[in-house]
């Protein structure tokens, strides 16, 4: 009994697509709030806060995002936390994402010319306002092509949540390959299905990029 | 809490995880390598006359960057036998590697050719030297200095990559880790660990591009 890869198993790996998008998703929102903060703490002048911030992002960036899964997912079953794998697969995007975000956000932040600050100082403007008002708009202008890149390495690095065992398109793409078979047609496809997501993304990204060089000149 | 932490699992079986970071930084290496030779043929490949080997070029560029590694190393796996190659799933591994980092490799290493002025070209061939000569010395080395940065980052990136090949059973430091664990079930102190031995790897190789950098691409030139 051989079961080929049909409607129904490309269904399967569409649900499975859903949950790419969902734990993208939860990621890039949780990872955006927490990584704005890392910016902030990582350009300001207290020591501690940017050392610490520092630290935080060189953890991340220096070891591989396979094992800040496992060691968040058992790390939070050890707490004694109970927690679904989908939560327990997000945290660990978010604490990734909040890491490699502050890191771009930073060095947004550090472009915007030093005379902005200094002019918005001169005008009155408090730390918050200037940051609200002058800094970080333009910052958000120049960091938009990076970020959205990053948008594309999430969304590939969510495929390890397979590792894991959580089933996402990876690794929905995995089960339907042993149940049909045929590797080949599955995984070809579930690429596709990845490639459909990042290349508008990558091609996006490449747009702003140029769009952003234009207006520096 | 009915489980407590206890890291002398990390200690008894401290050999096989020094054995899986050489398993880790010889894949890593392997990988680099191949992915530098696809880098060089690639920039060659997408800069030739020939529209169809130009156009091959950048879909395979695109491809892989658009597409997650893990898919790429299982797909690489099934797909060898059907060619008739039947490799141990370290050999996989590398060629996984080197695929993915060659890709990147390529538009990195494109970007430094294209930062060299036409006129040094030019000025190359007018001295007489063969086209492939201008390749290599008017165009190639001072590329890679310009380059050096961007690549060496993008093969630390590739390092901590070697950690998902884990998933064909290669032999490097997460699949150690891993059979360590379900041995143990010491999940938690086991990847926690060796968290920080793929930190150490990094530092290392950072250290070590340095001190390559300082030693090839010093000025002025030779």
């Amino acid at each position: 009994m051989i079961t080929t890869f049909g409607l129904p198993q490309f269904g399967f790996l569409l649900t499975g697509l859903q949950w790419t998008l969902a734990l993208t998703a939860i990621a890039l929102v949780g990872g955006g709030i927490a990584g704005l903060a890392i910016a902030l703490a990582r350009t300001a002048r207290n020591p501690f806060l940017w050392r610490s911030t520092a630290g935080y992002i060189a953890l991340f960036q220096g070891t591989p995002l396979l094992m800040q899964l496992f060691v968040v997912y058992y790390g939070l079953g050890l707490l004694g936390l109970k927690l679904p794998a989908w939560a327990a697969v997000a945290i660990g995007f978010t604490l990734n994402a909040s890491a490699f975000l502050g890191d771009i956000w930073r060095g947004a932040i550090q472009a915007v010319p030093h005379g902005q600050t200094e002019a918005a100082s001169a005008l009155g403007l408090r730390y918050a306002a200037r940051m609200r008002h002058v800094v970080l708009p333009q910052a958000f202008r120049i960091a938009q092509p990076a970020t959205v890149g990053y948008l594309v390495q999430l969304i590939k690095g969510t495929s390890l949540a397979a590792i894991v065992g959580f089933i996402e398109l990876a690794r929905a793409g995995q089960i339907v390959a042993n149940q049909t078979h045929s590797p080949l047609l599955v995984y070809a496809t579930v690429g596709a299905l990845y490639f459909a997501l990042c290349w508008p993304l990558s091609l996006y990204s490449a747009r702003l990029e140029t769009r952003l060089a234009v207006a520096a000149r | 809490m009915g489980h407590s932490l206890d890291f002398s699992v990390v200690y008894d079986n401290a050999p096989a995880l020094l054995w899986g970071c050489l398993g880790t930084i010889g894949l890593a290496l392997a990988g680099m390598a191949l992915a530098l030779v696809i880098g060089l043929l690639g920039v060659l490949a997408r800069a030739s006359r020939f529209a169809p080997l130009r156009l091959a070029t950048v879909a395979f560029i695109e491809l892989i960057r658009n597409t997650p590694f893990l898919v790429q190393i299982f797909f690489i796996f099934f797909v060898l036998p059907y060619a008739g190659l039947r490799l141990n799933p370290t050999v996989t591994a590398i060629i996984a590697l080197g695929i993915n980092g060659g890709a990147y490799a390529i538009e990195i290493i494109r970007g430094g050719v294209q930062s060299i002025p036409r006129g040094q070209v030019e000025a190359g061939l007018a001295l007489g030297l063969h086209r492939l000569q201008v390749f290599r010395l008017v165009v190639l080395k001072p590329a890679l200095r310009a380059i050096y940065p961007a690549l060496t980052s993008q093969f630390i990136l590739l390092t901590l990559t070697t950690s998902i090949c884990t998933s064909v059973a290669a032999y490097e430091l997460t699949s150690v880790a891993q059979r360590i664990e379900s041995d143990t079930f010491r999940s938690f102190e086991v990847y926690f660990s060796i968290t920080f031995l793929y930190l150490g790897m990094s530092w290392l190789l950072m250290t070590g591009f340095a001190a390559i950098a300082g030693r090839a691409f010093a000025w002025p030139t030779r």
